[in-house]
């Protein structure tokens, strides 16, 4: 790019009626979304990161052992389960508590 | 010197000093796509020019672009604008004033590659600023206004410049180009990018969601839509504005938003939009010489639609014919006559108003045609009815 203007962003000086525009995160807690939730086996699980590797929303978390998904976030689209080399997690509903 | 009506659009797009060209070649658009290239290969334009695989990235690119603060043009019409109307609708929301040749052509189907107005009259409600050209030169002159009206801070809008295609895209007209160093005094400082940014210092979310209808998204939806139309109003005086300016500097003067040809003794009009308007006004010029006492109304900006200029210029005349080079499906006439319709209720008498299709596909709307719409909209003014649109080009 040749020509390309250059002044600093002044978000002050934009009419709130212009064009949408975040500038703070605000947290989506997804996880109100699921119908199903992903358990892992302890025993089976290897380690081996696939989980982690495919999940959409990138909420798989490392433990010790084994890996899980954190449940604030994960929507519970089950990609985990499908995808687990080791068949180590399932899908079971969610119930009403 | 001479050239056809695409040449004149490029000309006018180097002379607008743009940083990022998308094109993707369509006819009759595609030796505009052409002559952009060579502009680029021989150094009259200095812009990164993309060669993407369609022209739904091709505008994806110049959001990306624009929001980088570049200055940016494309070209499209018919199934390659049809192909673009994903993020052709999310344009003027996101306030991105990119500058874009239409030229038109007919809708499929039935197959055409040829001339129409179709294309950009079906996308003409979703937030860019449409105008429509009659000659070559008009087409120059309107690509570099488009990029001042566009960038206005009181806009900050997208801005479709149209030609029609084979019969402006092609045919071959004497043209002026304008003094560089005038046209960059004109332009002034470009800024695209002064209220949404792709910047590392100053990370944002441009175009977030915005919640759903429990939270404050509805509202905010609402403020966002009421700036868009704020803003297209904002145009019907910066428009004005900017032909005046353009007038002064360059000597060429056009009816930025409703010209009125022989109009004022006139007790009836024709309505024509486009280059269809030279045959028009011959037309008229004939019928004056037989003691005809009718004028030529000739829509430039469609969009904002300029509802007052327009009302002003119906109120000198007691019956009128429109001639449309598209189709409205829904209401069995042209999309001119239906929202002149509109028009016609802020005028303090009612008049009879006649509907006219013509050069679909195509065809030439000849001065023979105009004598038609004349003739047919002079028996309105006596009180007879013309129920149905009458269609010029049929056999």
């Amino acid at each position: 790019m040749r020509r390309q203007a250059r002044k600093p962003f002044d978000e002050s000086k934009i009419p709130n009626d212009l064009c949408p525009i975040a500038t703070e995160l605000i947290d989506l807690k997804t996880g109100d979304w699921r119908a199903e939730r992903p358990v892992v086996d302890r025993d089976k699980c290897v380690k081996c990161a696939t989980c982690w590797l495919y999940c959409p929303t990138q909420c798989v978390q490392e433990k010790p052992t084994w890996f899980e998904a954190n449940l604030e976030i994960c929507k519970g689209c089950g990609i985990c389960a499908d995808e687990c080399p080791h068949h180590a997690i399932t899908m079971e509903e969610e119930l009403e508590e | 010197m001479v050239c056809d009506g695409n040449e004149a659009a490029a000309w006018g797009v180097a002379l607008s000093r743009p940083d990022v060209v998308a094109v993707y070649p369509i006819t009759p658009q595609s030796s505009l796509a052409e002559y952009i290239s060579q502009f680029v290969a021989d150094g009259i334009i200095q812009a990164d020019l993309m060669d993407v695989e369609g022209e739904h990235s091709v505008l994806s690119v110049l959001h990306g672009a624009c929001l980088a603060g570049a200055r940016t043009f494309t070209a499209s019409c018919g199934q390659g604008l049809a192909f673009m109307f994903e993020p052709y609708f999310r344009t003027p929301p996101m306030r991105l004033p990119i500058v874009m040749s239409i030229v038109t052509r007919d809708g499929i189907t039935p197959q055409s590659v040829w001339g129409g107005q179709q294309d950009a009259m079906t996308v003409r409600e979703v937030g860019w600023i449409h105008m429509y050209c009659e000659t070559a030169q008009e087409v120059l002159d309107t690509i570099v206004m488009a990029y001042k009206i566009a960038e206005n801070r009181d806009i900050m809008l997208p801005v479709n410049v149209n030609h029609d295609g084979n019969y402006l895209s092609y045919g071959v007209e004497k043209v002026v180009l304008p003094d560089q160093e005038e046209v960059d005094d004109f332009l002034g400082e470009k800024n695209t990018n002064w209220h949404v940014a792709l910047d590392p210092e100053r990370p944002m979310s441009v175009d977030p969601l915005t919640g759903g209808a429990e939270g404050a998204g509805p509202a905010l939806f609402v403020r966002y839509r009421k700036g868009s139309c704020k803003a297209m109003q904002n145009a019907l005086r910066v428009i004005q504005e900017v032909h005046e300016d353009w007038g002064e500097r360059f000597g060429r003067i056009y009816a930025p938003l409703v010209e009125e040809y022989r109009l004022e003794d006139a007790k009836y009009a024709i309505v024509t939009i486009g280059s269809m308007s030279g045959a028009g006004k011959d037309a008229v010029d004939l019928a004056r010489e037989s003691g005809e006492k009718v004028g030529l109304i000739r829509i430039k900006t469609v969009r904002p639609f300029p509802v007052q200029t327009l009302r002003q210029a119906l109120s000198r005349v007691q019956a009128v014919g429109v001639v449309d080079r598209a189709v409205s499906f829904g209401w069995n006439c042209g999309p001119m006559y239906q929202e002149l319709l509109s028009t016609l209720y802020f005028l303090d008498e009612r008049i009879p108003a006649v509907s006219f299709i013509g050069g679909l596909a195509g065809a030439d709307i000849t001065i023979e045609h105009f004598n038609r719409v004349i003739e047919t909209t002079a028996k309105a003014l006596r009180g007879e009815k013309f129920s149905e649109p009458i269609w010029l080009n049929e056999k």
